[in-house]
């Protein structure tokens, strides 16, 4: 059982019955249980029968709406987020640390924005304030009436403020979550306050908060659609149009059904490669 | 009016548009707001008892209810909803219609309000789901195992042990769902059921003044919101007697 090699001895592990070796966890993960094979298979015959009995001769005449409905459904997705998130930062930074006078006004802006559903601030945008401008000449006049009649930067603004009030409640509990030492530290290093925002504070926040960022991207995307109801073309009011000229049911919205799945796994597909760019090692 | 003269011309307009009575349009503002509230009751509840099925179907259940599950939940968390109302409401009520033609029966009028309340209980019976899975893996499992180890019976077992133990666990985040139930009958509007938003925008669209429902109608849902979260805070309080605060834990 034991060999002597010189004066050490090296002990092997007496086996008293075969010990199977923990299965290749990939080649485990290939192998499809039975049942499954068979919601698959389902599934395919689910789609196959959609592609067979439905009506799809609309599809190459509308093909290029729908392009068109795509993008700007990313565009405004992509926009959003981005202003959202910039204008959460700040919102989460007053609420975690800032004095009373600026922390006041984000809650009660976050509360305000959680509290009251989309469509209702997308329509006071829109209809409310849209129907104000006109009454002032100077607005009328000024370079920017170009844009206020038209309706997508109403959309934009909606949503935007929209995901800011919800992801300024996220950041402000990143912030607040991220250690007292580790600020400590970087002010003992003699960084400026503005230094230990931009090299410690934010990127330790923003790692804390980035499953929770992934999640709300998804909502938002499935927010865009309202913007169809302020006339702003995208997918959805594609959808709707190809509804209305053909007068069918089920396929326009089963295509657009499978269009936002399609979205949604891009967007989970991109957080995980973005997260794991970023070395977990925080306690 | 003896004070009228005091108060902005303005502002009276404002109150006359939004008064209860005839000329004024706040009837049906508070009668939208009780159809709101109707539907996210009923939406809620509807979501919680698919919500328990589908945690019991993904803990508990066979290799099928268990995937049938997932799929349920990630198509109805994926697409948006809007899109799931529209699917449901029009393809819906168009397909029970052709199932009941096709068997023989007449065609039935699906009323506005079964109709908002079952699409979107469907939708909050994902969420639902999830919440309450989180919560019934966090009770202390030695609990259940106890009560297996008794003898009792599956439903006993969830009636006295399962579900009450699981409630704190599960009361953030349910809480969380109804704000959200609140607020998506507000997409009902869409498919013309004549609940708040939609009340406020026809009464908007006959007055043009929209600025003054519009922020009625914010209101209106801000006092919803805000009257419910003290309520849940009470009820969240009182259900975590007795268990270590979230913050402590930490």
């Amino acid at each position: 059982m034991s060999n002597a090699l010189g004066e050490t001895e090296i002990e092997v592990p007496i086996e008293t019955f075969p010990i199977h070796k923990e299965k290749d966890p990939s080649r485990q993960a290939s192998r499809l249980p039975p049942h499954r094979i068979v919601l698959i298979l389902i599934g395919l015959a689910l789609v196959a029968s959609a592609a067979l009995f439905m009506r799809w001769d609309w599809l190459p005449q509308y093909g290029g709406l729908i392009l068109q409905g795509l993008w700007r459904t990313i565009w405004i997705l992509v926009v959003t987020v981005v202003l959202g998130f910039l204008l959460a930062v700040p919102l989460g930074l007053a609420q975690a640390s800032g004095p009373a006078i600026l922390a006041i006004p984000a809650r009660a802006f976050c509360t305000v924005i959680r509290g009251t559903p989309l469509l209702v601030q997308l329509w006071l945008l829109y209809y409310g304030l849209g129907s104000l401008f006109p009454q002032y000449p100077w607005i009328r006049g000024s370079e920017l009436w170009p844009y206020l009649r038209q309706a997508w930067p109403y959309a934009v603004l909606a949503l935007t403020l929209s995901y800011a009030g919800y992801e300024g409640e996220v950041m402000r509990g990143a912030f607040a979550s991220v250690p007292k030492g580790q600020l400590e530290a970087a002010r003992a290093f003699g960084m400026r306050r503005f230094t230990i925002f931009r090299r410690i504070w934010l990127p330790q926040a923003i790692h804390r908060a980035l499953l929770t960022l992934a999640g709300e991207a998804v909502l938002q995307l499935k927010s865009t659609p309202l913007v169809a109801t302020i006339t702003v073309v995208d997918l959805y009011a594609v959808a709707s149009r190809v509804r209305q000229d053909t007068f069918l049911t089920y396929e326009p919205l089963l295509l657009l059904a499978a269009g936002y799945l399609a979205i949604t796994a891009i967007i989970v597909f991109l957080f995980r490669r973005v997260e794991r760019l970023i070395p977990s090692k925080l306690g | 009016m003896a004070d009228a003269s005091i108060i902005p011309a303005g502002i009276t307009g404002m109150f006359d548009l939004l008064s209860p009575v005839a000329p004024g349009w706040g009837a049906n503002l508070l009668r939208g707001l009780v159809r709101s509230l109707q539907i996210a009751f009923g939406a809620f509840g509807m979501g919680l008892i698919i919500g328990t099925f589908g945690a019991y179907a993904k803990l508990y259940g066979g290799p099928i209810a268990r995937d049938l599950a997932a799929i349920y939940t990630t198509l109805v968390r994926a697409i948006p909803e809007l899109v799931m109302i529209i699917l449901l409401y029009y393809a819906g009520t168009d397909l029970i219609n052709r199932i009941l033609e096709g068997m023989g029966y007449q065609r039935v009028d699906i009323s506005g309000l079964v109709a908002g309340i079952v699409v979107l209980g469907f939708v909050q019976g994902a969420y639902a789901t999830e919440v309450l899975r989180g919560a019934i893996k966090a009770i202390p499992q030695g609990e259940i195992e106890a009560a297996r180890a008794y003898g009792m019976p599956p439903t006993l077992m969830m009636r006295r042990i399962t579900l009450p133990a699981m409630l704190p666990h599960a009361l953030p985040g349910l809480a969380n769902l109804w704000l959200i139930s609140t607020k998506d009958t507000a997409l009902l509007a869409v498919v013309g059921f004549s609940e708040l938003t939609l009340e406020t925008r026809q009464a908007a669209g006959a007055t043009k003044a929209y600025m003054t429902f519009y922020l009625a109608a914010g209101a209106l849902y801000l006092l919803i919101t805000l009257f419910s979260s003290v309520i849940l805070e009470w009820v969240e309080r009182r259900a975590r007697r007795g268990m270590p605060s979230v913050k402590e834990a930490h």
